[in-house]
């Protein structure tokens, strides 16, 4: 192995692996982002709504649940297209990764909401607040805090997941360290580079997620 | 929007992907087990009486579980040639979803095997076991029990991490729905139909395994 001609060829390519991390980082805060707001409604409708819209929404979580997010990804990318909402390989590839963690955080929203006891939600009423007071107010800031280790590994599955928008054609890190490999054939090294950065990218999630929990739980 | 639905393409090739389906599941049983075996093995080093083999464990699980699957695919496929190592794709992709496999297992067998009380082991003294009659006779039936829950919720989402597969092109479902959609532009029906088949499967595997706890359950 030549691993002078590997770090020239780094040092080359540095501005295409850098974007590349960029768009991995954009893609998989936007994906959180939009993922967990969506998520926080899904969850709420588990938990309070009607039950015809329980119903719905269940059937939409396990749909997306028991689906790859691969198959996802792809059935976003060509259908949208197909039924006339042309988005690019990126804003594709964002939104089904949007769906996919809005359906898992709605899960474990979901299952936060409903072991809290009882007497919260009784308490709240008791003092006048209104539902949306108690739930603003009482329940989620409790629910929130007890997902919150679930919910960084969520976000370390997103991460893992941007990698699938290669195949789509997103020029994120993976791709771009498969069009680097393209050139100079030293795949051995660059994937290995590749894995390097993502593991650090989620090694650093994980320790930030730890450092929020002890924060978190100090104040309760 | 002029999209009619045309079913018919995707009926003709349908046993295409029905044999997908097969060789995603035969490929997620293989790699689970021997998962297990490798989570067996570093779930028993994380709990070593030696600081060098609890941090060997911990590191390998650390490793893998930060690191997307599709790099660590795409690692084994084209980079591990370069060390000496060929391997056929179906090889590749058993090899490293077993090992990724075995990463998310070790955490789920340490927690099983700290949750076991400690008489257990003291009652096999006691009855004048040796070390490894414990371990093969009381521990690990009680732990596997204990486990199977989250033992199957790790086999569905490998079930899922399949369809990367088709990546590296190996013929499973998601493979399939690829060629189907490209040669039939059937749009919506490949895709609704492919994420109903993997839908369908993951329902029919939770059942199966929630009967299979039943039947396995202590009875208390």
């Amino acid at each position: 192995m030549d691993l002078g001609y590997f770090f020239s060829d780094l040092w080359i390519s540095r501005w295409a692996i850098l974007h590349g991390l960029g768009l991995t980082i954009v893609i998989s805060v936007l994906a959180i982002l939009l993922g967990t707001l969506l998520g926080i409604v899904v969850g709420l409708c588990l938990s309070y709504g009607h039950w015809s819209l329980r119903w719905l929404v269940r059937i939409y979580t396990d749909f997306l649940r028991g689906t790859p997010v691969f198959v996802l990804i792809l059935a976003c990318f060509y259908i949208l297209s197909v039924i006339g909402i042309q988005l690019t390989p990126f804003q594709a590839g964002v939104f089904a990764l949007t769906l996919f963690c809005s359906s898992h955080v709605g899960e474990i929203l979901r299952g936060a909401l409903q072991a809290l006891p009882r007497g919260q939600i009784e308490a709240a009423k008791a003092i006048g607040l209104t539902f949306r007071q108690a739930f603003i107010y009482v329940l989620l800031p409790q629910a929130l805090r007890q997902i919150l280790p679930t919910w960084v590994n969520t976000a370390v599955e997103m991460v893992k997941a941007s990698t699938l928008l290669s195949i789509i054609g997103v020029v994120e890190l993976l791709l771009a360290t498969q069009q680097i490999i393209a050139r100079d054939y030293l795949s051995l090294q660059f994937y290995f580079f590749a894995g390097f950065l993502y593991f650090l990218l989620n090694f650093a999630i994980e320790k930030l997620g730890r450092l929020a929990e002890k924060k978190v739980i100090y104040h309760v | 929007m002029g999209y009619t639905l045309n079913f018919a393409p995707v009926w003709r090739d349908f046993d295409l992907l029905l044999s997908g389906l097969g060789l995603g599941l035969l490929l997620a049983v293989v790699s689970i087990m021997i998962g297990c075996g490798i989570g067996l093995i570093t779930a028993f080093g994380r709990l070593s009486r030696h600081a060098s083999l609890r941090r060997l464990a911990g590191t390998y699980v650390t490793a893998i579980r930060n690191t997307p699957i599709l790099v660590l695919i795409l690692f084994s496929y084209f980079a591990l040639p370069q060390l000496g190592v060929r391997l056929g794709k179906i090889e590749a992709f058993i090899l490293t979803l077993a090992i990724y496999a075995g990463a998310y297992l070790t955490e789920v067998f340490r927690a099983g095997l700290v949750a076991l009380p400690r008489g257990l082991r003291e009652a096999g003294l006691a009855i004048g076991l040796t070390e490894w009659q414990i371990k093969r006779y009381l521990i690990l039936p009680v732990m596997f029990r204990n486990v199977l829950p989250s033992l199957g919720n790790n086999f569905i989402s490998l079930f899922k991490d399949t369809s990367l597969a088709a990546a590296i092109a190996v013929p499973e479902l998601t493979f399939y729905a690829r060629k189907i959609n490209t040669e039939s532009f059937r749009v919506i029906e490949t895709w609704l139909v492919t994420s109903l088949i993997y839908v369908f499967a993951c329902l029919v595997i939770a059942q199966g395994l929630r009967y299979l706890e039943r039947r396995l359950a202590i009875i208390r």
